[in-house]
């Protein structure tokens, strides 16, 4: 017998539940615990660029909206620069900028929104360029473990082209549901469907 | 960062899947197409950091964090533990936050209307960094089990939802914390969408007598494993740590 393999394995993921948003969103759902609420402010005050917002809807198989959704962004700032010492040009990141940023849905509606900078393009693998996107993950009742997915932009149409996720998927048809829609200056529209007809593209990171 | 040191692939067969019919809000709201795996990028392998000016100095402390004229009711525990990657080593500084109902499995959120009462001493939800080592630890009362609309006699066993965050936005995970013992985690449709009994008992946190405080509270330790990551074995092949 082979010497055993000692890797300890990750610990298993389990829903968030409905009641998610006390734990991590508590002042957005009305409950006054924190004294600072962590991830409403994804940009910061100063940071250079477009000033953009994003709304959208979460749509289950029946085509009802998902209320209880919450969901985080993860992006580069408007020079393609993440705030992570990882990335080589993390000294020269916006002043302000985090780059992370937490929302739930409206619980009446299910309408979720968020105001940041549009992001730069990013370095990817092998000197391939990104197109400008942000990385979302959304947990909710029902989800058993977060799905992860991106949000391009409707007017980088010819970055996508050759921007390495998008064309990784193989329906060209599927590719234009990671692409918001544009509803007026600096507002993007994005619903995500999280199965059937129009199924949003969900990745394995 | 043409080629940035990767976390390793997650197990998926040993996550939870997206359907899982026992469990009936994940008939739809589980993707049907296969998820797209992707070689990280820069979009992957950074994430939030998180400082000590982000917390309040009772932000671990559920037994005062929303004490109005007492303590809360409930049995008074300790939660601790470390956060580890798979490669055993420690994940220092990164947030790790928790919520949950009172002792009598009541949630403080209005969607929440099970009879059992709210505790107006307790709010149920705690944020801490682990410190250079990986440890993190609160203070809390033990949560009550409580009824939920699955099949009509479902109760979810006593459990502790726990957010991680890690280094990355790969690592991010959201996963709940059971108490050894508890009669009620092998009945839970939840519990049961993790397919391996292994996986199962990663979630149920033993009591732990040596980190009880004598005449004060109970102890139980819950460890969390987040994705590991490549080390530079040739450094013509892969950049990293």
């Amino acid at each position: 017998m082979a010497q055993a393999l000692d890797y300890l394995k990750e610990t298993p993921s389990q829903t968030a539940g409905p009641y998610v948003h006390i734990g991590l969103a508590p002042g957005a759902a009305g409950f006054d615990i924190y004294d600072r609420e962590l991830g409403w402010d994804i940009a910061g005050l100063e940071a250079s660029g477009e000033r953009i917002e994003v709304e959208g809807l979460v749509f289950d198989g029946t085509g009802a909206p998902v209320k209880d959704v919450l969901l985080e962004v993860w992006q580069a700032d408007a020079n393609g620069i993440h705030a992570h010492p990882e990335d080589p040009r993390a000294a020269e990141v916006s002043p302000g900028f985090r780059g992370w940023g937490r929302v739930i849905t409206n619980f009446d509606t299910g309408l979720w929104a968020f105001k940041t900078v549009k992001p730069g393009l990013v370095p990817g693998r092998s000197g391939r360029t990104q197109a400008p996107h942000l990385n979302l993950w959304i947990v909710a009742r029902g989800i058993n473990i977060g799905l992860n997915t991106r949000l391009y932009f409707p007017e980088d149409e010819a970055l996508h082209a050759s921007d390495p996720v998008l064309t990784l998927i193989e329906q060209q048809q599927r590719r234009s549901t990671l692409i918001a829609t544009r509803t007026a200056p600096g507002r993007y529209r994005f619903d995500i469907r999280l199965q059937g007809e129009g199924e949003t593209v969900f990745l394995d990171v | 960062m043409d080629k940035p040191a990767e976390f390793y692939q997650r197990d998926r067969d040993w996550h939870p899947p997206a359907f899982a019919p026992t469990y009936k809000t994940s008939v739809s709201r589980s993707p049907r197409q296969a998820l797209l795996s992707l070689e990280q990028s820069s979009s992957e392998i950074t994430g939030p950091v998180f400082g000590h000016n982000d917390f309040g100095a009772l932000d671990n402390d559920l037994i005062k964090n929303y004490a109005k004229s007492g303590d809360p009711i409930g049995e008074r525990i300790i939660v601790h533990g470390r956060v580890l990657d798979e490669t055993g080593r420690p994940v220092p500084n990164t947030l790790v936050e928790i919520w949950q109902a009172n002792a009598s499995g009541r949630y403080r959120h209005k969607k929440d209307t099970y009879l059992a009462p709210i505790d107006p001493n307790f709010g149920g939800c705690g944020r801490t960094l682990t410190d250079a080592y990986g440890f993190y630890y609160f203070r809390t009362v033990k949560p009550g089990a409580y009824p939920w609309r699955n099949y009509v006699n479902s109760w979810r066993p006593a459990h502790i939802h726990v957010s991680v965050f890690g280094s990355s936005f790969s690592q991010r995970l959201i996963t709940q914390m059971y108490f050894e013992g508890d009669p009620l985690i092998a009945k839970c449709p939840i519990v049961n969408t993790i397919p391996d009994p292994e996986a199962i008992d990663r979630l149920i946190a033993p009591l732990d007598m040596n980190a009880a405080i004598p005449l004060d509270c109970l102890a139980y330790k819950f460890d969390i494993v987040l994705r590991g990551r490549r080390s530079t074995l040739f450094e013509n092949r892969l950049a990293g740590n």
